[in-house]
């Protein structure tokens, strides 16, 4: 609880990080770029989290625990897509999306 | 008595095909011959072991022989109706065994000389193998459906043994052309199968074959009897049909001309197949069913069947009279001699001394056999030593072929009807029972007989005397594995006529004796000789009596010796009008129409996926930003709703 801040003031700003990161994943060309976007998507769905359970639900943790396992995986997942984007570099000695589409059709 | 072990004698056969065809590239020649000789010996024992046992300890009772069914229910479609496996055991089918085997075994063993040497010579007793458990089956078989699957076996192996050279041509041609016109018969055969299911509710042998049901009209065979196609009963049109499968198989006119085409497969095939034992299933098929064939309808069908057999007889002596094929001659000989078999089944009546016909027939089947296949085995061993087909290379060959030449005047006797020999006595029985009723019959029979004594002894005046000529390799008496066969038959050709066959087979399974009709025989004798007197004239010596009488009688030596030009005659049906004026246009409509809405089906989609398909883009962020914008919607309708 933020004194002085509603719970609809916090929701839109998560809510325009979300999109952000939405418009950055489909826009960007770069894959590194296309990570951050996803992990913006994840850090607003992990604040939601722990907004909606302190201000709905003050006597409950599982909002909280929640935000801590997305942390988690997110470390996790960014691991796995670094070492994807690797060897992608090695084998098309590039980091953008266009090299990818050899899977077209 | 219990004749179910008489299984085993298609079974031997059946597994030696299976156990030599399978390893045919393993196995060397020398124990495919032993395992091939020695799976037909066996069969060949059981045979006789089969004979002895029916016709002298415990076939008759009463004085009349009886049959013996032993069957298992295979297929069922009604009460009555049911497809059986089994075997019949009677005296026709006991007889047929003992042809069967014995002409078998000498095939087998003669041709372990014969093929010696040739790269397939494992495949070809394969084959042989498959042919003797096809034609057993046939022989055994207690219904009609049982019959015809072995009828088509025996069609497949004669194909295999024809086209057995299959890298020539002519072989392969012949093998198809054999194929196609049996088995166009085949269907009429299937036909008459199908109607006899249908109208008297049965394909057992035992129930069709009953006289008193087959005189009732009311009897569950006969009910439908009264139901006419064309004019006759359906029965009659089905054993028209069913005869049509025969005359098939049995080269008669006008489904002959496979015959003398099938002379490209190996000497022994010939011999064995197109010759003693698989030509005669059509004979056999009508002595099969005879008791239908004489009782339904006051034997309609039977006179067709002595019609077409004396026509034939007659038509093949003319065209054999001609020829140059060693081969072809004994091809259209043995048209004629089944002629006159299916002939004497033709105006054979039913009870007792009527039933001579019926006799005769089986009888000159019995000889027939026999003379055939040493004939055909002679020449085999004279093609083998000159290498050659067509008479006019021979001549002066009874210096070089002593066993040869022995045997084979044996056979030529005994076919030109010369006493003691084998087939004075059938033909004798053949042309008594047509004299007592049918005289046109007889007097072309008579004729036959001359013809046939006549272009055999050209035949062997061919062969073994005439022109003394210069071989390029000398010729050589063939080895004993091959004269053996020759000098057993030999003695079967010259001895057989004395068997008192009438005692064995009859229409009415009773048995009676014959004698010698000495008329008849005077006079079929009388005309033999003549034919033989005039071939001694002629062949002999080398004369040129034959080249001035074949110009005297210009064209017709050229439609004689052209077959009646009746090959030229089915392809031009065959190319002419029905591939010309019905598959032709029927090909247009199947290309143009069938395959072409098809094909417009299936181009269309391609067109029209190719043109979509660039949505499928192949980048993730495009998907996602489908699957994003789909939500959002979603989202959107939901919201709006709801409120």
């Amino acid at each position: 609880m933020i004194p002085g801040v509603s719970i609809y003031e916090i929701l839109t700003v998560t809510t325009l990080l979300f999109f952000i990161g939405i418009y950055g994943f489909v826009t960007r060309k770069n894959l590194i770029s296309i990570l951050l976007s996803v992990e913006l998507m994840l850090n607003a769905v992990a604040v939601n989290f722990v907004v909606i359970n302190k201000y709905l639900y003050p006597d409950m943790l599982q909002g909280v625990y929640f935000s801590v396992f997305i942390i988690a995986v997110a470390a996790a997942e960014t691991a796995l897509a670094i070492s994807i984007i690797i060897n992608l570099y090695r084998l098309a000695t590039s980091v953008e999306v266009k090299a990818t589409e050899t899977m077209k059709y | 008595m219990d004749f179910t072990y008489t299984i085993l004698i298609p079974l031997i056969p059946l597994a030696v095909f299976l156990i030599l065809g399978i390893n045919a590239l393993k196995i060397k020649e020398n124990v495919a011959g032993i395992v091939g000789v020695g799976g037909l010996l066996a069969s060949t024992i059981l045979s006789f072991y089969t004979a002895f046992q029916y016709f002298f300890k415990v076939g008759k009772v009463d004085g009349v022989y009886q049959t013996f069914v032993e069957k298992t229910v295979w297929m069922n479609f009604t009460d009555t109706l049911a497809i059986d496996m089994g075997v019949l055991i009677d005296p026709i089918s006991v007889m047929m065994l003992v042809v069967v085997s014995t002409i078998s075994l000498m095939v087998h063993l003669y041709s372990r000389g014969y093929m010696h040497g040739d790269q397939g010579f494992t495949r070809f007793f394969a084959y042989l193998s498959l042919f003797s458990f096809s034609m057993y089956g046939l022989v055994l078989a207690t219904n009609l459906f049982q019959i015809y699957i072995f009828w088509e076996l025996v069609g497949v192996s004669s194909f295999l043994l024809i086209g057995y050279y299959y890298t020539k041509p002519s072989a392969v041609a012949a093998s198809k052309k054999a194929f196609i016109v049996t088995r166009f018969a085949d269907f009429g055969f299937l036909m008459g199968v199908l109607m006899i299911g249908y109208y008297t509710g049965t394909f057992d042998f035992m129930a069709l074959n009953n006289p008193a049901a087959l005189q009732d009209l009311s009897s569950p065979i006969m009910q439908y009897s009264g139901i006419t196609f064309m004019g006759f009963s359906v029965i009659t049109t089905a054993l028209v049909l069913i005869f049509a499968g025969g005359a098939g198989k049995s080269a008669m006119f006008p489904l002959h001309i496979w015959l003398p085409d099938a002379m490209e497969g190996p000497t022994p095939v010939s011999a064995l197949i197109h010759a003693a034992t698989m030509v005669v299933a059509g004979v056999y098929l009508v002595a099969r069913l005879f008791p239908m064939f004489y009782f339904v309808e006051d034997g309609i069908a039977l006179q067709v069947v002595a019609y077409v057999g004396g026509f034939s007889s007659l038509f093949a002596a003319l065209i054999a009279l001609t020829q140059h094929d060693i081969k072809r001659i004994l091809a259209f000989s043995t048209m004629s001699q089944i002629g006159y078999m299916m002939m004497a089944l033709g105006i054979s009546g039913y009870g007792g001394v009527e039933g001579l016909g019926f006799t005769a027939s089986m009888f000159h089947l019995f000889t027939h056999a026999m003379f055939k296949a040493l004939l055909f085995l002679g020449a085999g061993s004279v093609i083998h030593a000159v290498h050659s087909n067509v008479l006019q290379e021979m001549g002066g060959l009874r210096k070089y072929l002593p066993i040869t030449h022995i045997t084979f005047l044996i056979a030529a006797l005994a076919i030109a009807g010369v006493p003691p020999f084998a087939g004075f006595f059938s033909k004798d029985e053949i042309l008594a029972a047509a004299y007592e009723s049918n005289r046109l019959l007889f007097w072309v029979e008579w004729t036959v007989a001359g013809l046939t004594a006549f272009y055999m002894f050209r035949l062997y005046f061919g062969i073994f005397w005439g022109k003394e000529r210069v071989y390029k390799h000398t010729p050589h008496e063939s080895p004993l594995s091959m004269t053996l066969p020759l000098m057993f038959l030999a003695i079967v050709s010259a001895v057989a006529g004395f068997v008192p066959f009438s005692q064995f087979v009859s229409p009415d399974l009773a048995g009676y004796t014959t004698h010698i009709h000495m008329n008849i025989a005077a006079m079929s004798v009388g005309v033999g000789v003549l034919g033989i007197a005039i071939a001694w004239i002629m062949y002999k010596k080398e004369t040129d009596i034959a080249d001035k009488i074949s110009s005297a009688f210009g064209f017709l030596y050229k439609w004689t010796y052209n077959k009646f030009y009746f090959d030229e005659i089915y392809l031009f049906v065959t190319r002419e009008i029905i591939f010309k004026r019905i598959a032709q246009p029927f090909a247009w409509f199947d290309k143009k129409i069938v395959d072409g809405t098809m094909n417009l089906i299936g181009n269309s989609t391609v067109d029209i996926s190719k043109k979509i398909k660039g949505a499928q883009s192949g980048k993730v962020q495009d998907y996602a930003f489908a699957f994003v914008s789909g939500v959002v919607i979603m989202v959107m309708v939901f919201i709006y709703f709801m409120n």
